[in-house]
């Protein structure tokens, strides 16, 4: 596929822009709001959500006979949101654990969605509903109608986030100090999980019940990676949440078969991956790297300090010394040569005759100074 | 009743006991969201061991859905042990790629195999019945029904062969390990009990519905009882009576019946959370309420006790003085000198109120009881 004809229809193709326009939203959403859940270790928290609004949307429909994305949506945020709340209350008032009670809301809501769908879809006027599609999601049958719904929920979402921005840091990191300020937590939790509810909506019908949960995960996940702050957390979740949702819709829209929704989580989870592996500072690749580099440079530092010691211990401070004598002088023989190529590269020695070698005066001075940082003096 | 009706209940039963036995540790062990994970994930296994064989009565695709599930755990663990995500992140991101990856696989090849999503993640156990099983021609009753009794027996001989190792390493991980039980042997051990569990049940009742059946009855049990034998028993018997009756509520109303399971699990569970004998809601509300009355009661008491025999008591023990004294109500002051009268702890004597034996002894007894030492008079 070329990449022009691509943006070319990105922009011109009516289907593929609402669609790349849904996933972008969902994406962005969804990503903001579930840095937070992420952060307070409630990632298993959507998936509770979005299996929860299964039944939700089933009997929006049942009940009201419309498909209107505005309704479906305030069904599956109805029944997200008293899952959820269900969900605090047995851990609050129980002994039943958070994840049994997550687990099994979200498998009991979900077994009785498919009760409700099983009932709608016996009913002569409903047809299929297209209900079935909310399990995997379906981009390509996303209309503009749909799409500006998405925008005004996530557009409201996000504006309550800003809002609320501050109790929202305070929750996520010290809930307890919030309580000693005088805010009311209770309240700020609740409203952080229904602003995730929101989110979780909105890509049900792009995504599917099943797998709207990798996009409060993992976007997140990523972007933690890159950052400690929080405000630059959310943006880079966001991001990359808009980023997934585009290429996955593209995608799946340019190939046959290719369900959107899990086309868009394995978009997703290869920033993940790629982040996990890059990100400076915590990415895994990124500090093996640092590591080895740092290993060359104290073995390098080693044998300026070897020549500098010999040279301190003849009279001819500039007799060259054989690189045998080096390696038998250093932990790790086998490394001498490559520092000693990485000398003469930055001046600081010289090969006078094949494998002898001795200091330049820039050398002397370096190993002066390398003496000096380590607290000796030669 | 039909034959059909016998086996479907039969099989609804087997699927329901053979996931409450694993899934009693998995909610003591705070692990129910791995079953989530791992009923997701063996998607992959199903589908790829399908390709290869193209027969999803295979014990090949019970043997692939395993391996994937032992997969999804070892991920999890990989991805936890780089500490760059917290562990209920690294859940949350390792199934759903695996479970991306079997629906695209699905989709893809949906032309040239006999299976869909619809199937493997809701089931149908309708049509279980008529898949039967036959021994040198003789039909023997419907696979499902032995695949999923051959499982959960498989289960519950490992829970009563290794039934010390799993206390163990579920209540004292760090003893377990002491004493030379490999924790980790023993999880892995429970996560392949977990795998094979649900893939031969996804058949009948589908991915998602497994991961209903495995910690509702357990967390139901758990409200119920604080043994883990018990625990176990009730799990089960919970497990199978929701089944008969998701079996029934489906008939009757001509729904899903694996879907009308996973609900009758769930009503199950919140009966337990009410009304559990101890702890539930009911009775921690009533407990609660009665203790409220016994304090009441025993402030009386106290308050009659001290003034009892002074100058004061004239006007300290008068029936409409409390409502100052005490601080309470009048409406409040009534019903506790009515319930207290009534345990014949005081006695009114014309408004006067005057405390009985009975009384003394509770306001001393309370008072031994609530004062702080040294306060004590």
């Amino acid at each position: 596929m070329d990449l022009l004809a691509v943006l070319n229809d990105l922009v011109y193709d009516y289907t593929l822009r609402t669609v790349a326009l849904g996933s972008a939203l969902l994406g962005t959403v969804s990503g903001a709001l579930g840095s937070f859940a992420v952060l307070r270790r409630q990632s298993m928290l959507g998936d509770a959500i979005s299996h929860t609004a299964l039944p939700g949307i089933a009997l929006a429909f049942l009940i009201t006979g419309s498909r209107l994305p505005l309704v479906l949506m305030a069904g599956a945020a109805l029944a997200g949101w008293i899952g959820t709340l269900i969900v605090m209350y047995v851990v609050r008032n129980t002994r039943v654990k958070q994840d049994s009670a997550l687990g099994m809301i979200l498998a009991v809501f979900f077994g009785f969605g498919l009760v409700v769908l099983s009932y709608v879809q016996r009913l002569p006027s409903a047809g299929k509903a297209g209900l079935d599609k909310f399990l995997f999601g379906q981009a390509s049958a996303l209309m503009s109608r749909d799409v500006w719904t998405m925008f005004g929920v996530g557009l409201i979402a996000i504006i309550i986030l800003v809002l609320f921005w501050k109790e929202f840091k305070l929750l996520s990191f010290d809930p307890e100090y919030g309580v000693s300020l005088g805010f009311k937590m209770r309240f700020v939790d609740i409203l952080l999980t229904t602003l995730l509810v929101a989110a979780i909506v909105i890509g049900l019908q792009t995504v599917g019940v099943v797998l709207m949960s990798a996009m409060v995960v993992a976007p997140a996940a990523a972007a933690r990676q890159w950052t400690d702050r929080l405000g630059v957390m959310v943006a880079l979740s966001a991001l990359f949440g808009a980023l997934a949702g585009i290429s996955g819709a593209v995608i799946s829209s340019f190939m046959a078969n290719l369900p959107t929704g899990p086309t868009i989580v394995l978009c997703i989870s290869a920033i993940v991956v790629f982040s996990m592996l890059l990100a400076p500072n915590r990415g895994l690749a990124y500090n093996w790297l640092r590591t080895l580099r740092r290993k060359r440079q104290i073995q390098t530092d080693s044998v300026l300090l070897d020549l500098h010691e010999l040279a301190a211990q003849h009279e001819d401070h500039r007799r060259p010394h054989s690189t045998a004598t080096l390696q038998a002088m250093s932990r790790n023989p086998a490394a001498v040569a490559r520092s000693l190529q990485e000398l003469v590269e930055r001046g600081l020695a010289l090969e006078e005759k094949p494998e002898l070698w001795t200091l330049t005066d820039q050398g002397e001075s370096e190993a002066v100074v390398k003496l000096q940082d380590m607290g000796r003096t030669s | 009743m039909s034959s059909a009706q016998i086996d479907i209940q039969l099989i609804a039963i087997a699927v329901a006991v053979a996931c409450a036995l694993p899934g009693v540790f998995l909610v003591l062990r705070r692990m129910a969201l791995l079953s989530d994970a791992i009923s997701h994930a063996i998607l992959l296994g199903i589908v790829l061991a399908f390709f290869v064989v193209e027969d999803l009565a295979s014990p090949f695709l019970i043997v692939a859905a395993a391996a994937t599930g032992v997969l999804t755990v070892a991920l999890v663990e990989l991805l936890n042990r780089t500490r760059l995500v917290k562990e209920d992140a690294a859940i949350g991101l390792v199934f759903p790629v695996l479970f991306s990856i079997g629906v695209i696989l699905i989709s893809r090849f949906a032309g040239d195999i006999h299976l869909d999503t619809d199937a493997v993640l809701l089931g149908e156990l309708a049509f279980a019945p008529f898949d039967r099983f036959e021994i040198l021609g003789m039909d023997v009753g419907p696979k499902a029904l032995w695949l999923m009794g051959g499982i959960g027996l498989i289960n519950l001989i490992v829970i009563v062969v290794f039934f010390k190792e799993l206390k163990l390493a579920t209540f004292d991980a760090g003893l377990a390990a002491a004493l030379g039980f490999s924790p980790t042997v023993i999880h892995y051990l429970l996560m392949v009990q977990i795998s094979v569990t649900a893939v031969g049940a996804f058949d009948a009742v589908g991915s998602i519905l497994v991961v209903a059946l495995m910690i509702a009855p357990p967390a139901a049990a758990y409200m119920l009882t604080d043994s883990l034998k018990r625990m176990i028993a009730y799990s089960a018997l919970i497990g199978a009576g929701s089944a008969i009756a998701g079996y029934w509520a489906a008939h009757m109303l001509d729904i899903s019946i694996a879907g009308s399971m996973a609900t009758v699990v769930g009503v199950a569970f919140f009966l337990a959370v009410l009304l559990a004998p101890h702890r539930g809601i009911v009775a921690k509300l009533r407990r609660r309420t009665r203790q409220r009355w016994d304090f009441a009661i025993a402030m009386l008491a106290i308050h009659l006790f001290n003034h009892e025999d002074t100058p004061e008591a004239d006007t300290e023990c008068r029936r409409d003085h409390l409502t100052d004294h005490l601080n309470w109500d009048e409406n409040l002051a009534d019903q506790v000198v009515d319930l207290a009268t009534r345990r014949e702890l005081i006695r009114d004597e014309s408004g006067l109120l005057k405390l009985t034996d009975r009384g003394r002894e509770r306001a001393k007894e309370a008072i031994v009881n609530w004062m702080p030492a040294g306060t004590r008079m």
